[in-house]
């Protein structure tokens, strides 16, 4: 018996704070006015994709102790721009990444359950988790978390809000105008929770949702942060787009499911994934080719090569050779807020091998950060595409991509027109929603199982 | 306008669930199963701009309603839950094109760096219609949501043994309406160059660390969001007391009040601007609003009958700290040039009923308003500031 075809699921991510949105194009637009996100909301939902991703960053990046200013610097609030475009969308789901560090469960509850009232049933969460003390100076809660308590306040954190989400069952508005009654339950929304990181009771003051919990993603790739999803996550976010990487991920974190009593379609693996369309392959490649470069300027790359050398490197020409000196060892300090850094583990290893690869394809500092650096996702005509996307998702890569455009509005526009259609084609992508909730479009069960229904419609 | 006429009169409406009276969810026009919905919230907005209010302020809290006013209570009949005020504005905010929404916030438990970001983004959403009303909560129960500290327990706001609490609370708030006013200004007007000679997309000497550091908390900066249309959101409060007062005057640009005739008016516009003196803000434009809360028919026996059917049903008469105006539009309209003639620029109005009181307000108030000259014919301002007669804030950072 032959394996049935799985329908897959496309997401935007909204290009903004990120290294491969080019700012420089003529057709860039503003990464904070409401109208980009419009644009980008109403292109997604014309597209039928499942949701919109928003990221989050709580502080400005800073390298060498200054603010980083070759990137799109800036961003809106998530919860204020997700609830905007609950009012310009019908359909897609609106997901927004909160962090469970510096905020308590009692308010982010409030705003995921008000967001999925005001949504109609599309609010998801893609919980984060940091510990860094950098972030901590812009709160009054301030400080930080030990590095291993980070997984376990949003553990807890997740827990509780969860507490908080169900301490509403959905029928205990009556409003009966005859009787007087309007709550059926005088303790409606009452919770105790009592754990290692949050001490808290009382009454939650929004009733039970749509969706009853709003969708949960889960974006870290460590073993504790893979165990985090397989436990509590309805989606991952994750970072392996390509085959071979992206089928060993999709085989570890489904087989670890088990252990928590659940399917593998109870979590969804969607990995953030970059493309280029042109009307041929080889032009496809050449505009890729160009989109990498405009990515990557001379200032850039050398801020970049800084990111593994771990010292200042800005009187090199990005044009020239390597830096002969060595990275620095021990902690990095150049570059604060920024989490690539850590994927350089043995610095003085990958400078070594940099070297040898410049000099034997003879490329200058740009030449190599640009070669280094991530090419993108999928590449080629719409044809190509739709048929790689569709490949990697049956040779269970993904479940579906969450896909990050280069340009700010529009960059979505093309994939919308060219590929989308290709992929419905197929017969592996919707033609149309089926349901009005982000629940219904993941194929997830409702928390309340077949009671999910606002009680009070 | 004759050069001598009194400016105009501002108006707001404070939305709160289906009204201010506590039964007025079994009023036959409301719609109490609809409060958790954005449709209910975009209807009464529109109906405000219908009748071209400068603004709406929307109610909000850490925990669900009380009739007491420190204490949970248990009661079922009446309205508990509600849904996040600055969402509200926000879900509303592309539904609607000139009126100004404020939302509620609190600041005793809430970070400052997120409502900041909240406010501006809301201004973004709403083409520069953002405001926030900032309020404390000494509530014991609300306390204990967070978990993160407890508040002493305290008789009653105005009571004299509460007054070191309450004394820390607004000063708190200050230092709460500081950051979040630091951070609207942290980004210079043109951060953004998008140099694509240097590679620069911002000028980082435009944006600026605050570098706060109070007796409650600190805050660093810059903000992730760059500063908003108006530059500075409207900052609201309402205050009953000297020391409420001490925030209006230190922090806000509107301040409520509730003054139940034209003395009180006079004495509490008084003591603001001397507080507003002593705060060293003497130049800087301040409006001072009266709340009311309005029962409003053309037949004020109608009106008056339908508040004492909503009494019986609440089994209390209702009370207020605000003056509770039961009449008609005509009638209301005299006491409110009344009460302008006493210093007053404004009146937030709160509906006995929303679905009766503000249509009242729009279809009936604001014309009478209109025959007299008091009130705008058509807005006249694309942002919130602009309706008020409040000019756009420079930047404090900013290089003169």
């Amino acid at each position: 018996m032959s394996k049935p075809v799985k329908l897959i699921h496309l997401a935007a991510h909204f290009p903004g704070v990120n290294n491969t949105t080019v700012w420089s194009d003529p057709r860039a637009g503003s990464h904070i006015e409401f109208s980009s996100f419009a644009h980008f909301a109403r292109t997604a939902e014309r597209a039928k994709f499942d949701f919109l991703f928003l990221a989050e960053g709580l502080r400005l990046r800073e390298q060498g102790g200054k603010i980083y200013d070759l990137d799109v610097v800036g961003r809106p609030d998530t919860f204020t721009v997700l609830a905007a475009l609950a009012a310009v969308t019908d359909r897609l789901g609106l997901t927004g990444t909160i962090n469970s560090t510096f905020n308590e469960p009692y308010e982010v509850a409030r705003q995921f359950a008000s967001l999925d009232h005001l949504s109609d049933g599309r609010a998801a969460w893609n919980v984060v988790t940091s510990w860094d003390a950098f972030t901590g100076e812009n709160f009054r809660r301030g400080g930080f978390l030990p590095r291993e308590e980070r997984y376990s306040r949003a553990k807890e954190f997740l827990t509780t809000a969860h507490e908080l989400f169900d301490s509403w069952q959905g029928d205990e508005i009556v409003a009966d105008r005859e009787t007087g009654v309007f709550l059926r339950d005088a303790k409606a929304g009452a919770f105790v929770h009592e754990g290692h990181q949050f001490d808290i009771h009382g009454r939650f003051n929004v009733p039970r949702s749509p969706q009853g919990r709003p969708v949960v993603f889960q974006a870290g790739d460590s073993d504790e942060g893979r165990e985090f999803a397989a436990s509590s996550a309805d989606a991952i976010f994750s970072r392996y787009a390509a085959l071979d990487t992206g089928r060993a991920f999709y085989t570890d974190v489904k087989s670890r499911l088990a252990r928590y009593g659940r399917r593998p379609d109870q979590l969804l693996i969607l990995p953030a994934a970059t493309f280029v369309l042109g009307d041929t392959d080889a032009e496809a490649e050449e505009i890729a080719r160009e989109v990498r470069r405009q990515q990557v300027s001379g200032a850039t790359a050398l801020r970049q090569l800084e990111w593994v050398w771990n010292r200042d490197l800005s009187g090199y020409d990005p044009d020239g050779p390597l830096p002969e000196v060595d990275p620095l060892p021990g902690e990095h300090t150049v570059a604060r807020g920024r989490a690539q850094v850590r994927m350089y583990r043995d610095p003085l290893a990958t400078a070594r091998e940099w070297r040898e690869l410049a000099a034997a394809n003879g490329w200058s500092i740009r030449d190599l950060v640009i070669h280094t650096g991530n090419r993108q996702n999928f590449v080629g005509s719409p044809d190509t595409v739709a048929r790689t996307i569709d490949a990697y998702v049956q040779a269970d890569a993904a479940d579906g991509f969450i896909l990050v455009p280069h340009l700010t509005p529009g960059g979505l526009d093309e994939f919308a027109d060219r590929v989308v259609p290709l992929l419905q084609e197929r017969g592996v992508f919707r033609a149309d929603y089926e349901g009005s909730t982000l629940r219904d479009h993941l194929g997830l069960d409702h928390p309340d199982g077949a009671r999910g229904k606002r009680a009070a419609s | 306008m004759s050069p001598t006429s009194p400016p105009p009169l501002r108006l707001a409406v404070a939305l709160d669930g289906t009204g201010w009276h506590p039964a007025s969810w079994r009023d036959p026009v409301s719609e109490p199963r609809a409060l958790f919905s954005a449709g209910y919230w975009a209807g009464l907005v529109a109906e405000a701009e219908r009748g071209l209010l400068d603004f709406v302020t929307i109610e909000d809290g850490l925990g669900p309603q009380s009739s007491h006013f420190l204490d949970p209570d248990e009661r079922t009949d009446q309205v508990r839950g509600r849904l996040d005020a600055v969402l509200i504005a926000a879900r509303v905010a592309p539904l609607s094109r000139h009126i100004g929404l404020v939302p509620t916030v609190v600041a005793t438990h809430t970070e400052p760096f997120h409502l900041s970001k909240a406010i501006a983004t809301l201004d973004y959403v709403s083409g520069g219609r953002a405001g926030l009303r900032v309020q404390i909560t000494a509530r014991p129960n609300e306390a204990a949501h967070f978990g993160r500290r407890t508040v002493p327990r305290i008789a009653a706001y105005d009571d004299p043994a509460a007054w070191d609490v309450v004394t820390e609370l607004f000063d708190e708030a200050a230092d709460y309406v500081e950051v979040v006013r630091r951070l609207w200004d942290s980004w210079e007007d043109d951060a953004e160059i998008r140099d694509a000679a240097t590679g620069r997309f911002i000028d980082r000497d435009k944006l600026h660390y605050i570098d706060f550091e109070g007796r409650h908390f600190r805050v660093k900066g810059p903000s992730i969001t760059p500063r908003p249309p108006q530059g500075q959101p409207l900052v609201t409060a309402l205050a009953h007391d000297t020391v409420p007062y001490r925030l209006v005057a230190r922090s806000a640009d509107v301040g409520f009040t509730t003054p139940h005739d034209t003395g009180q008016a006079r004495a509490i516009v008084a003591e603001i601007r001397a507080e507003q003196a002593a705060a060293g803000r003497a130049g800087e434009p301040l409006r001072v609003f009266a709340d009311l809360v309005v029962f409003l028919d053309d037949d004020p026996a109608a009106a008056a009958a339908r508040r004492d059917r909503l009494d019986a049903l609440a089994g209390e008469r209702f009370t207020s700290d605000a003056l509770v105006f039961t009449g008609s539009p005509t009638r209301l309209a005299d006491l409110l040039l009344e009460f302008r003639a006493a210093g007053l620029s404004g009146f937030r109005l709160r509906p006995g009923v929303a679905g009766h009181d503000l249509p009242a307000i729009t279809r009936g108030l604001v014309p009478e308003l209109q025959r007299r000259g008091a009130f705008r014919r058509a807005y006249e301002s694309g942002t919130l500031r602009g309706l008020l007669g409040l000019p756009r804030p420079g930047n404090r950072y900013a290089a003169a």
